[in-house]
Protein backbone atom coordinates (compact mmCIF):
# COMPACT_ATOMS: atom_id res chain seq x y z
CA UNK A 1 0.00 0.00 0.00
CA UNK A 2 1.56 3.77 -0.77
CA UNK A 3 1.17 6.45 1.46
CA UNK A 4 -1.62 8.15 0.07
CA UNK A 5 -3.84 5.39 0.71
CA UNK A 6 -3.05 5.29 4.68
CA UNK A 7 -5.32 5.57 7.11
CA UNK A 8 -5.12 8.16 9.38
CA UNK A 9 -4.24 5.35 12.61
CA UNK A 10 -1.35 4.13 9.70
CA UNK A 11 -0.23 7.31 9.15
CA UNK A 12 0.35 8.25 12.85
CA UNK A 13 2.18 5.18 13.64
CA UNK A 14 4.79 5.34 10.44
CA UNK A 15 4.98 9.27 12.02
CA UNK A 16 5.70 7.50 15.55
CA UNK A 17 7.67 4.90 14.17
CA UNK A 18 9.91 7.49 11.85
CA UNK A 19 8.90 5.39 8.66
CA UNK A 20 8.43 9.04 7.34
CA UNK A 21 8.28 12.55 8.19
CA UNK A 22 5.26 15.06 7.92
CA UNK A 23 7.45 17.19 5.64
CA UNK A 24 8.16 13.85 3.44
CA UNK A 25 4.68 12.73 3.65
CA UNK A 26 3.03 16.68 2.95
CA UNK A 27 5.56 16.52 0.21
CA UNK A 28 4.52 13.35 -1.38
CA UNK A 29 1.25 14.71 -1.41
CA UNK A 30 1.44 18.04 -2.87
CA UNK A 31 3.44 15.88 -5.78
CA UNK A 32 -0.17 13.68 -6.10
CA UNK A 33 -1.56 17.27 -5.70
CA UNK A 34 -0.01 18.66 -9.20
CA UNK A 35 0.18 15.63 -11.07
CA UNK A 36 -4.05 14.54 -10.16
CA UNK A 37 -5.69 18.05 -10.06
CA UNK A 38 -5.48 19.50 -12.95
CA UNK A 39 -7.62 16.65 -14.39
CA UNK A 40 -9.83 16.51 -11.20
CA UNK A 41 -9.84 20.36 -9.66
CA UNK A 42 -10.46 19.36 -6.74
CA UNK A 43 -8.48 22.13 -5.32
CA UNK A 44 -9.15 26.26 -5.76
CA UNK A 45 -6.22 27.39 -4.14
CA UNK A 46 -2.85 24.77 -3.21
CA UNK A 47 -0.75 26.60 -0.08
CA UNK A 48 2.40 24.89 -0.77
CA UNK A 49 5.03 26.98 0.83
CA UNK A 50 2.49 26.75 4.20
CA UNK A 51 1.78 23.63 4.28
CA UNK A 52 5.83 22.67 4.31
CA UNK A 53 6.08 24.93 7.42
CA UNK A 54 3.18 23.89 8.87
CA UNK A 55 4.63 20.00 8.32
CA UNK A 56 8.28 21.15 9.49
CA UNK A 57 6.64 22.23 12.66
CA UNK A 58 4.79 19.40 13.66
CA UNK A 59 7.83 17.33 12.79
CA UNK A 60 9.77 19.54 15.63
CA UNK A 61 6.94 19.45 18.06
CA UNK A 62 7.21 15.07 17.91
CA UNK A 63 10.49 15.77 17.94
CA UNK A 64 10.20 17.18 21.12
CA UNK A 65 8.22 14.54 22.48
CA UNK A 66 5.07 15.36 21.45
CA UNK A 67 2.25 13.28 20.12
CA UNK A 68 -1.35 13.46 18.70
CA UNK A 69 -3.84 11.50 16.56
CA UNK A 70 -3.60 14.42 14.10
CA UNK A 71 -0.06 15.70 15.00
CA UNK A 72 1.54 16.23 11.12
CA UNK A 73 -0.76 14.79 9.62
CA UNK A 74 -2.10 16.58 5.76
CA UNK A 75 -5.77 17.71 5.00
CA UNK A 76 -7.50 20.36 3.67
CA UNK A 77 -10.29 22.55 4.12
CA UNK A 78 -13.89 23.00 1.70
CA UNK A 79 -13.19 26.74 0.50
CA UNK A 80 -16.18 27.70 2.66
CA UNK A 81 -14.31 27.76 6.00
CA UNK A 82 -12.27 31.04 6.52
CA UNK A 83 -8.72 30.61 6.89
CA UNK A 84 -6.34 34.17 7.58
CA UNK A 85 -4.40 34.44 5.23
CA UNK A 86 -5.22 31.90 2.95
CA UNK A 87 -8.14 33.39 0.83
CA UNK A 88 -11.31 31.70 1.23
CA UNK A 89 -13.71 32.14 -2.41
CA UNK A 90 -16.75 30.00 -1.24
CA UNK A 91 -16.09 28.86 -4.97
CA UNK A 92 -17.40 32.46 -5.80
CA UNK A 93 -16.66 35.05 -8.15
CA UNK A 94 -18.19 37.66 -5.18
CA UNK A 95 -15.24 36.59 -3.10
CA UNK A 96 -12.51 35.57 -5.34
CA UNK A 97 -10.05 37.74 -3.89
CA UNK A 98 -10.90 37.73 -0.05
CA UNK A 99 -8.94 37.02 2.70
CA UNK A 100 -10.72 36.51 5.70
CA UNK A 101 -9.18 38.16 9.11
CA UNK A 102 -9.88 35.15 11.03
CA UNK A 103 -10.08 31.63 10.78
CA UNK A 104 -12.74 29.49 11.44
CA UNK A 105 -13.07 27.76 14.81
CA UNK A 106 -12.70 24.19 13.08
CA UNK A 107 -9.58 25.59 11.47
CA UNK A 108 -7.92 26.54 14.68
CA UNK A 109 -8.75 23.42 16.24
CA UNK A 110 -7.29 21.27 13.26
CA UNK A 111 -4.29 23.27 13.33
CA UNK A 112 -3.82 23.55 17.14
CA UNK A 113 -3.48 19.52 16.58
CA UNK A 114 -0.44 19.76 14.46
CA UNK A 115 -2.42 19.13 11.28
CA UNK A 116 -1.14 20.42 7.95
CA UNK A 117 -3.41 22.15 5.47
CA UNK A 118 -2.88 21.74 1.88
CA UNK A 119 -5.28 23.98 0.52
CA UNK A 120 -9.11 24.76 -0.03
CA UNK A 121 -11.06 23.04 -2.10
CA UNK A 122 -13.67 23.25 -4.76
CA UNK A 123 -17.36 23.56 -3.94
CA UNK A 124 -20.16 24.27 -5.40
CA UNK A 125 -20.67 28.53 -4.97
CA UNK A 126 -22.29 29.16 -1.85
CA UNK A 127 -22.59 25.95 -1.15
CA UNK A 128 -25.48 25.81 -3.45
CA UNK A 129 -25.87 22.60 -5.58
CA UNK A 130 -25.51 18.90 -5.81
CA UNK A 131 -23.02 18.40 -8.84
CA UNK A 132 -20.13 21.44 -8.09
CA UNK A 133 -21.21 22.17 -11.06
CA UNK A 134 -22.12 25.81 -9.75
CA UNK A 135 -18.41 26.41 -8.84
CA UNK A 136 -16.95 29.68 -10.58
CA UNK A 137 -13.75 27.65 -11.04
CA UNK A 138 -15.41 25.01 -12.72
CA UNK A 139 -16.83 21.84 -11.83
CA UNK A 140 -14.90 19.05 -10.01
CA UNK A 141 -14.44 15.95 -11.60
CA UNK A 142 -15.55 12.21 -9.91
CA UNK A 143 -11.95 10.23 -9.43
CA UNK A 144 -13.92 7.30 -10.44
CA UNK A 145 -14.86 8.07 -13.79
CA UNK A 146 -13.56 11.76 -14.63
CA UNK A 147 -17.03 12.47 -17.11
CA UNK A 148 -19.19 12.16 -13.99
CA UNK A 149 -20.46 14.60 -11.44
CA UNK A 150 -18.26 14.20 -8.14
CA UNK A 151 -21.65 15.47 -6.10
CA UNK A 152 -21.84 18.34 -4.03
CA UNK A 153 -21.61 20.89 -2.66
CA UNK A 154 -18.67 19.79 -0.98
CA UNK A 155 -17.47 17.95 -4.23
CA UNK A 156 -13.85 19.05 -3.86
CA UNK A 157 -13.25 17.52 -0.21
CA UNK A 158 -15.09 14.13 -1.60
CA UNK A 159 -12.67 13.88 -5.06
CA UNK A 160 -9.55 15.03 -2.64
CA UNK A 161 -10.17 11.97 -0.59
CA UNK A 162 -11.18 9.36 -2.96
CA UNK A 163 -8.38 10.13 -5.04
CA UNK A 164 -5.90 10.18 -2.19
CA UNK A 165 -4.75 13.54 -2.54
CA UNK A 166 -5.50 14.11 0.77
CA UNK A 167 -6.40 11.29 3.62
CA UNK A 168 -9.09 13.89 5.00
CA UNK A 169 -10.87 16.73 4.40
CA UNK A 170 -13.93 19.12 5.58
CA UNK A 171 -17.21 19.60 4.14
CA UNK A 172 -20.19 21.34 5.31
CA UNK A 173 -23.58 19.81 4.72
CA UNK A 174 -27.03 22.05 3.84
CA UNK A 175 -29.18 19.47 2.57
CA UNK A 176 -26.72 16.68 2.04
CA UNK A 177 -23.46 18.58 1.22
CA UNK A 178 -21.80 16.38 2.96
CA UNK A 179 -23.27 12.68 2.56
CA UNK A 180 -23.88 12.99 -1.48
CA UNK A 181 -20.30 13.50 -2.29
CA UNK A 182 -19.34 11.34 0.06
CA UNK A 183 -22.11 8.82 -1.56
CA UNK A 184 -20.91 9.23 -5.47
CA UNK A 185 -17.20 9.37 -4.80
CA UNK A 186 -17.14 6.30 -2.48
CA UNK A 187 -15.93 8.08 0.69
CA UNK A 188 -17.29 8.35 4.29
CA UNK A 189 -18.87 11.21 5.76
CA UNK A 190 -20.93 12.29 8.62
CA UNK A 191 -23.40 15.89 9.10
CA UNK A 192 -23.20 15.60 12.78
CA UNK A 193 -26.36 16.98 15.28
CA UNK A 194 -26.74 20.57 14.33
CA UNK A 195 -24.49 22.56 17.01
CA UNK A 196 -21.78 19.85 17.40
CA UNK A 197 -19.55 21.77 15.23
CA UNK A 198 -18.94 25.57 15.55
CA UNK A 199 -19.90 27.63 12.43
CA UNK A 200 -17.80 30.30 13.53
CA UNK A 201 -15.88 30.75 10.33
CA UNK A 202 -17.88 28.66 8.36
CA UNK A 203 -19.83 31.08 5.62
CA UNK A 204 -23.58 31.40 6.35
CA UNK A 205 -26.18 29.37 3.74
CA UNK A 206 -28.75 28.51 6.14
CA UNK A 207 -27.81 28.90 9.74
CA UNK A 208 -30.66 27.00 10.95
CA UNK A 209 -29.41 23.93 8.51
CA UNK A 210 -25.53 24.60 8.21
CA UNK A 211 -23.79 22.02 10.03
CA UNK A 212 -19.68 21.27 8.95
CA UNK A 213 -18.22 17.55 9.17
CA UNK A 214 -15.52 15.10 8.29
CA UNK A 215 -14.93 13.61 4.68
CA UNK A 216 -12.58 10.72 5.10
CA UNK A 217 -11.91 6.64 4.07
CA UNK A 218 -13.40 5.47 6.64
CA UNK A 219 -15.56 5.90 10.11
CA UNK A 220 -12.76 5.71 12.22
CA UNK A 221 -10.68 8.80 10.32
CA UNK A 222 -14.05 10.87 11.11
CA UNK A 223 -14.61 9.98 14.23
CA UNK A 224 -10.82 11.05 14.78
CA UNK A 225 -11.73 14.38 12.87
CA UNK A 226 -14.83 14.90 14.77
CA UNK A 227 -13.25 14.07 18.43
CA UNK A 228 -11.17 17.61 17.61
CA UNK A 229 -13.91 19.25 15.42
CA UNK A 230 -16.80 18.93 17.72
CA UNK A 231 -16.70 21.42 20.35
CA UNK A 232 -18.73 23.89 22.32
CA UNK A 233 -17.59 26.96 21.17
CA UNK A 234 -19.17 30.52 22.20
CA UNK A 235 -18.70 32.70 19.38
CA UNK A 236 -21.02 30.51 17.71
CA UNK A 237 -24.23 31.33 19.64
CA UNK A 238 -26.22 27.76 18.16
CA UNK A 239 -23.30 25.56 19.36
CA UNK A 240 -24.67 23.04 22.03
CA UNK A 241 -23.03 23.29 25.26
CA UNK A 242 -22.74 19.55 24.88
CA UNK A 243 -21.14 19.62 21.58
CA UNK A 244 -17.97 17.69 22.34
CA UNK A 245 -17.50 14.07 23.09
CA UNK A 246 -15.20 11.09 22.44
CA UNK A 247 -15.97 9.21 19.38
CA UNK A 248 -13.75 6.88 19.67
CA UNK A 249 -14.99 5.04 22.85
CA UNK A 250 -17.71 3.19 21.31
CA UNK A 251 -16.54 2.38 17.67
CA UNK A 252 -16.07 -1.25 18.52
CA UNK A 253 -19.00 -1.77 20.17
CA UNK A 254 -20.86 -5.07 18.77
CA UNK A 255 -24.02 -4.58 16.65
CA UNK A 256 -26.05 -7.72 18.30
CA UNK A 257 -29.14 -6.07 19.53
CA UNK A 258 -29.14 -2.78 17.28
CA UNK A 259 -32.27 -1.92 16.17
CA UNK A 260 -32.30 -0.73 12.54
CA UNK A 261 -35.44 1.13 11.09
CA UNK A 262 -35.83 0.94 6.72
CA UNK A 263 -38.12 3.42 5.89
CA UNK A 264 -40.47 2.67 3.46
CA UNK A 265 -40.71 5.92 1.62
CA UNK A 266 -36.72 5.99 1.02
CA UNK A 267 -37.16 2.60 -1.23
CA UNK A 268 -40.07 4.22 -3.68
CA UNK A 269 -40.21 4.98 -7.61
CA UNK A 270 -37.44 6.64 -8.72
CA UNK A 271 -34.54 4.67 -7.02
CA UNK A 272 -32.00 3.09 -8.60
CA UNK A 273 -32.47 -0.81 -8.81
CA UNK A 274 -28.51 -1.38 -8.98
CA UNK A 275 -28.72 1.24 -5.54
CA UNK A 276 -31.70 -0.54 -3.95
CA UNK A 277 -29.85 -3.87 -4.05
CA UNK A 278 -26.65 -2.61 -2.89
CA UNK A 279 -28.12 -0.70 0.15
CA UNK A 280 -30.51 -4.05 0.90
CA UNK A 281 -26.95 -5.59 0.89
CA UNK A 282 -25.84 -3.50 3.46
CA UNK A 283 -28.34 -4.37 5.62
CA UNK A 284 -28.01 -7.56 5.74
CA UNK A 285 -24.66 -7.16 6.83
CA UNK A 286 -26.05 -5.16 9.93
CA UNK A 287 -28.51 -8.07 10.38
CA UNK A 288 -26.01 -10.48 10.19
CA UNK A 289 -24.00 -8.86 13.04
CA UNK A 290 -27.01 -9.14 15.12
CA UNK A 291 -29.02 -6.20 13.93
CA UNK A 292 -32.77 -6.83 14.10
CA UNK A 293 -34.94 -4.79 11.01
CA UNK A 294 -37.91 -3.58 10.62
CA UNK A 295 -40.22 -1.43 8.30
CA UNK A 296 -40.76 2.15 9.38
CA UNK A 297 -42.64 5.27 7.78
CA UNK A 298 -41.83 8.70 7.84
CA UNK A 299 -44.42 9.95 6.02
CA UNK A 300 -43.58 13.22 5.68
CA UNK A 301 -40.22 12.85 4.00
CA UNK A 302 -41.79 13.49 0.78
CA UNK A 303 -42.55 16.84 1.45
CA UNK A 304 -38.82 17.72 2.77
CA UNK A 305 -37.32 18.79 -0.34
CA UNK A 306 -40.41 21.87 -0.76
CA UNK A 307 -39.86 22.44 2.56
CA UNK A 308 -36.49 22.64 2.05
CA UNK A 309 -36.28 24.95 -0.95
CA UNK A 310 -38.68 27.58 0.66
CA UNK A 311 -36.63 27.39 4.45
CA UNK A 312 -33.32 27.52 2.93
CA UNK A 313 -33.33 29.70 0.25
CA UNK A 314 -35.31 31.76 2.90
CA UNK A 315 -32.59 32.15 4.74
CA UNK A 316 -30.00 32.42 2.07
CA UNK A 317 -31.36 35.67 0.89
CA UNK A 318 -31.08 37.03 3.75
CA UNK A 319 -27.41 35.64 4.60
CA UNK A 320 -25.80 37.04 1.02
CA UNK A 321 -27.67 40.21 1.72
CA UNK A 322 -23.86 41.06 3.43
CA UNK A 323 -22.67 40.63 -0.32
CA UNK A 324 -23.34 44.28 -0.99
CA UNK A 325 -19.63 45.20 -3.34
CA UNK A 326 -19.17 48.00 -0.80
CA UNK A 327 -16.47 46.23 2.20
CA UNK A 328 -15.40 42.89 1.09
CA UNK A 329 -16.26 41.40 -1.86
CA UNK A 330 -16.31 41.95 -6.12
CA UNK A 331 -17.57 45.07 -7.17
CA UNK A 332 -18.88 46.16 -10.04
CA UNK A 333 -16.83 48.77 -12.23
CA UNK A 334 -18.48 52.58 -12.96
CA UNK A 335 -22.00 51.98 -10.86
CA UNK A 336 -24.70 54.95 -11.89
CA UNK A 337 -25.26 55.24 -8.14
CA UNK A 338 -25.52 53.55 -5.18
CA UNK A 339 -28.49 51.21 -5.57
CA UNK A 340 -27.00 50.30 -8.75
CA UNK A 341 -23.55 49.69 -7.17
CA UNK A 342 -25.03 47.18 -4.66
CA UNK A 343 -27.41 45.45 -7.79
CA UNK A 344 -24.80 44.92 -10.55
CA UNK A 345 -21.99 44.18 -7.90
CA UNK A 346 -24.43 41.27 -6.84
CA UNK A 347 -25.37 40.55 -10.89
CA UNK A 348 -22.19 39.84 -11.66
CA UNK A 349 -20.46 38.57 -8.24
CA UNK A 350 -23.58 35.79 -8.07
CA UNK A 351 -23.39 32.65 -10.32
CA UNK A 352 -27.05 32.10 -11.95
CA UNK A 353 -27.92 29.23 -9.46
CA UNK A 354 -27.00 31.33 -5.99
CA UNK A 355 -29.00 34.01 -7.66
CA UNK A 356 -31.88 32.03 -8.30
CA UNK A 357 -31.83 30.79 -5.14
CA UNK A 358 -31.88 34.12 -3.55
CA UNK A 359 -34.89 35.27 -5.97
CA UNK A 360 -36.91 32.27 -4.41
CA UNK A 361 -36.00 33.24 -0.93
CA UNK A 362 -36.89 36.73 -1.26
CA UNK A 363 -40.08 35.90 -2.71
CA UNK A 364 -41.19 33.96 -0.19
CA UNK A 365 -40.32 36.42 2.45
CA UNK A 366 -42.16 38.96 0.86
CA UNK A 367 -45.06 40.56 1.89
CA UNK A 368 -48.33 38.66 1.14
CA UNK A 369 -46.15 35.34 0.74
CA UNK A 370 -44.98 34.84 4.34
CA UNK A 371 -47.99 32.62 5.16
CA UNK A 372 -48.16 31.05 2.50
CA UNK A 373 -44.71 29.40 2.06
CA UNK A 374 -42.69 30.45 4.80
CA UNK A 375 -44.71 30.24 7.87
CA UNK A 376 -46.23 27.01 5.81
CA UNK A 377 -42.50 24.91 5.09
CA UNK A 378 -41.90 25.88 8.89
CA UNK A 379 -44.82 23.84 10.19
CA UNK A 380 -43.79 21.05 7.69
CA UNK A 381 -40.28 21.07 8.96
CA UNK A 382 -42.00 20.29 12.67
CA UNK A 383 -44.00 17.50 11.52
CA UNK A 384 -40.79 15.97 9.64
CA UNK A 385 -39.64 16.24 12.93
CA UNK A 386 -42.15 14.59 14.83
CA UNK A 387 -41.61 11.60 12.24
CA UNK A 388 -38.03 10.92 13.52
CA UNK A 389 -39.14 11.35 16.96
CA UNK A 390 -41.81 8.93 16.60
CA UNK A 391 -39.37 6.46 14.56
CA UNK A 392 -36.73 7.10 17.19
CA UNK A 393 -38.73 5.82 19.55
CA UNK A 394 -38.64 2.30 17.99
CA UNK A 395 -35.33 2.29 16.50
CA UNK A 396 -31.51 3.43 17.22
CA UNK A 397 -30.52 3.70 13.98
CA UNK A 398 -32.44 4.66 10.59
CA UNK A 399 -31.08 2.78 7.20
CA UNK A 400 -31.43 3.75 3.24
CA UNK A 401 -29.80 4.72 0.47
CA UNK A 402 -27.77 8.06 0.60
CA UNK A 403 -28.72 9.25 -2.84
CA UNK A 404 -31.53 7.89 -5.54
CA UNK A 405 -29.13 7.54 -8.49
CA UNK A 406 -25.08 6.73 -8.41
CA UNK A 407 -22.92 9.69 -9.95
CA UNK A 408 -24.52 11.61 -13.13
CA UNK A 409 -23.06 12.80 -16.08
CA UNK A 410 -21.51 16.11 -15.85
CA UNK A 411 -24.14 18.33 -17.72
CA UNK A 412 -26.59 15.82 -17.28
CA UNK A 413 -29.14 18.17 -14.81
CA UNK A 414 -27.86 21.65 -15.66
CA UNK A 415 -31.13 22.89 -17.78
CA UNK A 416 -33.37 21.40 -14.62
CA UNK A 417 -32.97 23.11 -11.49
CA UNK A 418 -35.73 20.63 -9.88
CA UNK A 419 -34.32 17.64 -11.71
CA UNK A 420 -30.94 18.94 -9.60
CA UNK A 421 -32.51 19.39 -6.64
CA UNK A 422 -34.27 15.73 -6.27
CA UNK A 423 -30.59 14.11 -5.97
CA UNK A 424 -30.82 15.16 -2.41
CA UNK A 425 -34.25 13.85 -1.79
CA UNK A 426 -33.18 11.14 0.81
CA UNK A 427 -30.72 13.89 2.90
CA UNK A 428 -32.58 16.61 3.01
CA UNK A 429 -34.96 15.88 5.98
CA UNK A 430 -31.75 15.12 8.13
CA UNK A 431 -30.75 18.56 7.82
CA UNK A 432 -34.66 19.67 8.79
CA UNK A 433 -34.48 18.06 11.90
CA UNK A 434 -31.18 18.73 12.54
CA UNK A 435 -30.20 15.26 13.53
CA UNK A 436 -27.17 13.33 12.60
CA UNK A 437 -26.78 11.10 9.29
CA UNK A 438 -23.67 9.31 7.53
CA UNK A 439 -22.81 7.94 4.02
CA UNK A 440 -20.25 5.24 3.95
CA UNK A 441 -19.71 2.74 0.70
CA UNK A 442 -21.56 -0.34 0.08
CA UNK A 443 -20.72 -1.31 -3.12
CA UNK A 444 -20.63 -0.52 -6.76
CA UNK A 445 -22.72 -0.26 -9.68
CA UNK A 446 -21.75 -1.96 -13.08
CA UNK A 447 -20.37 0.83 -14.67
CA UNK A 448 -17.74 1.08 -11.49
CA UNK A 449 -19.58 3.98 -9.95
CA UNK A 450 -19.50 4.16 -5.78
CA UNK A 451 -22.85 3.65 -4.08
CA UNK A 452 -23.68 5.11 -0.51
CA UNK A 453 -25.77 4.07 2.10
CA UNK A 454 -26.99 6.37 4.47
CA UNK A 455 -27.14 5.66 8.83
CA UNK A 456 -29.83 8.31 10.62
CA UNK A 457 -29.47 8.39 14.58
CA UNK A 458 -31.39 10.37 17.05
CA UNK A 459 -29.97 13.93 17.74
CA UNK A 460 -26.29 13.16 19.71
CA UNK A 461 -26.24 9.40 18.23
CA UNK A 462 -22.86 10.55 15.88
CA UNK A 463 -21.06 8.15 18.57
CA UNK A 464 -23.60 5.23 17.15
CA UNK A 465 -23.51 6.13 13.45
CA UNK A 466 -19.67 5.88 13.83
CA UNK A 467 -20.17 2.67 15.96
CA UNK A 468 -22.36 1.04 13.46
CA UNK A 469 -20.22 2.06 10.02
CA UNK A 470 -17.22 1.15 11.96
CA UNK A 471 -18.54 -2.51 12.58
CA UNK A 472 -19.55 -2.31 9.07
CA UNK A 473 -16.04 -1.74 7.89
CA UNK A 474 -14.52 -4.25 9.88
CA UNK A 475 -16.04 -6.59 7.72
CA UNK A 476 -16.26 -5.23 4.34
CA UNK A 477 -14.06 -4.08 1.84
CA UNK A 478 -16.02 -1.78 -0.03
CA UNK A 479 -13.91 1.44 1.58
CA UNK A 480 -10.84 0.32 0.62
CA UNK A 481 -11.79 0.17 -3.26
CA UNK A 482 -9.71 2.89 -4.90
CA UNK A 483 -10.09 4.34 -8.22
CA UNK A 484 -7.47 3.73 -10.50
CA UNK A 485 -5.70 7.77 -11.96
CA UNK A 486 -3.28 8.28 -14.27
CA UNK A 487 -1.25 11.71 -14.04
CA UNK A 488 -2.29 14.53 -16.25
CA UNK A 489 -5.43 12.92 -17.05
CA UNK A 490 -7.34 10.00 -17.16
CA UNK B 1 -49.36 29.80 -10.04
CA UNK B 2 -47.78 32.09 -12.31
CA UNK B 3 -44.11 33.94 -11.73
CA UNK B 4 -44.46 36.04 -14.41
CA UNK B 5 -41.90 38.67 -15.40
CA UNK B 6 -42.84 41.25 -13.61
CA UNK B 7 -42.72 39.33 -10.07
CA UNK B 8 -39.68 38.65 -11.17
CA UNK B 9 -38.53 41.82 -11.75
CA UNK B 10 -40.14 43.47 -8.56
CA UNK B 11 -38.21 40.36 -6.59
CA UNK B 12 -34.87 40.73 -8.21
CA UNK B 13 -35.31 44.53 -7.05
CA UNK B 14 -35.87 43.42 -3.45
CA UNK B 15 -32.83 41.34 -3.60
CA UNK B 16 -30.48 44.51 -5.24
CA UNK B 17 -30.03 42.11 -8.17
CA UNK B 18 -29.81 43.32 -11.89
CA UNK B 19 -31.13 40.80 -13.67
CA UNK B 20 -30.73 41.89 -17.26
CA UNK B 21 -33.87 41.97 -19.71
CA UNK B 22 -33.09 39.45 -21.37
CA UNK B 23 -32.57 37.23 -19.16
CA UNK B 24 -35.82 37.79 -17.57
CA UNK B 25 -38.22 34.84 -19.32
CA UNK B 26 -35.73 32.16 -18.89
CA UNK B 27 -35.13 32.90 -14.73
CA UNK B 28 -39.33 33.47 -14.93
CA UNK B 29 -39.11 29.87 -16.13
CA UNK B 30 -37.30 28.54 -13.75
CA UNK B 31 -38.69 29.95 -10.68
CA UNK B 32 -42.06 28.97 -11.84
CA UNK B 33 -40.68 25.18 -12.06
CA UNK B 34 -39.34 25.83 -8.37
CA UNK B 35 -42.30 27.44 -7.11
CA UNK B 36 -44.01 24.60 -8.81
CA UNK B 37 -41.77 22.11 -6.67
CA UNK B 38 -43.18 24.36 -3.73
CA UNK B 39 -46.34 24.15 -4.41
CA UNK B 40 -47.64 21.11 -3.18
CA UNK B 41 -47.09 22.29 0.43
CA UNK B 42 -50.38 24.63 0.42
CA UNK B 43 -52.13 21.16 0.20
CA UNK B 44 -50.97 19.65 3.75
CA UNK B 45 -53.07 20.33 6.92
CA UNK B 46 -50.57 21.98 9.33
CA UNK B 47 -54.07 22.91 11.62
CA UNK B 48 -52.13 23.75 14.69
CA UNK B 49 -48.74 22.63 14.02
CA UNK B 50 -46.35 24.88 15.44
CA UNK B 51 -43.66 26.39 13.49
CA UNK B 52 -40.39 25.31 13.57
CA UNK B 53 -37.74 27.88 12.74
CA UNK B 54 -34.25 25.58 14.42
CA UNK B 55 -33.38 22.12 15.10
CA UNK B 56 -32.52 22.70 18.80
CA UNK B 57 -34.59 23.66 21.61
CA UNK B 58 -32.26 25.71 23.68
CA UNK B 59 -31.91 28.88 25.71
CA UNK B 60 -28.81 30.93 23.89
CA UNK B 61 -26.76 30.95 26.57
CA UNK B 62 -24.92 34.23 27.18
CA UNK B 63 -20.82 34.43 27.39
CA UNK B 64 -19.39 36.02 30.26
CA UNK B 65 -19.16 40.20 29.49
CA UNK B 66 -15.41 40.24 29.20
CA UNK B 67 -13.53 42.72 26.37
CA UNK B 68 -12.14 39.93 23.63
CA UNK B 69 -12.11 42.05 20.30
CA UNK B 70 -9.58 44.56 19.52
CA UNK B 71 -9.25 47.80 17.22
CA UNK B 72 -8.39 45.08 13.41
CA UNK B 73 -9.35 48.26 11.53
CA UNK B 74 -6.56 47.61 9.00
CA UNK B 75 -6.77 43.87 8.53
CA UNK B 76 -10.90 44.16 8.26
CA UNK B 77 -10.58 46.75 6.08
CA UNK B 78 -7.64 44.77 3.42
CA UNK B 79 -10.24 43.12 1.20
CA UNK B 80 -12.40 46.40 0.37
CA UNK B 81 -12.49 46.94 -3.09
CA UNK B 82 -12.39 50.49 -2.42
CA UNK B 83 -11.19 52.73 0.51
CA UNK B 84 -9.30 55.98 1.95
CA UNK B 85 -8.26 57.34 4.97
CA UNK B 86 -9.50 54.21 6.27
CA UNK B 87 -13.24 54.48 5.00
CA UNK B 88 -15.13 52.68 3.05
CA UNK B 89 -15.24 54.29 -0.97
CA UNK B 90 -18.74 54.36 -2.39
CA UNK B 91 -20.64 56.54 -5.47
CA UNK B 92 -21.56 59.61 -4.39
CA UNK B 93 -25.46 59.51 -2.26
CA UNK B 94 -26.67 63.03 -1.36
CA UNK B 95 -25.77 65.62 -3.74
Amino acid sequence: MELHEFSLRELRRGLQERDFSSVELTTTLLKRISALNPALNAFVTVTESKALAAAAAADARRAAGEDGPLLGIPMAHKDIFCTAGVRTTCASKMLEHFVAPYNATVVERLAAEGMVTLGKLNMDEFAMGSSNETSYFGPVRNPWHTDMVPGGSSGGSAAAVAAGLVPVATGTDTGGSIRQPAALCGITGIKPTYGRVSRYGMIAFASSLDQGGPMARNAEDCALMLNVMAAHDPRDSTSHPAAASDFLRGLDRPLQGLRVGVPEEFFGAGLDPEVAAAVQTGIAELVRQGATVQSIRLPNNPHAVSTYYVLAPAEASSNLARFDGVRYTHRAANPADLTDLYQQSRYEGFGAEVRRRILVGTYVLSAGYYDAYYRKAQQVRSLIREDFRRAFAEVDVIVGPTTPTPAFPLGAKNADPVAMYLADIYTIAVNLAGIPALSLPCGFTAAGLPIGMQLMGDYFADDLLLNVAHRYQQETQWHRARPSLQAGGA
Amino acid sequence: MAFDQDTVRRTAHLARIALPQTEIPAVAEQLERIMGLVEELRAIDTMGVLTMAHPLDLDQPLRPDTVGNHDQRELLMASAPAAEHGLFLVPKVIE
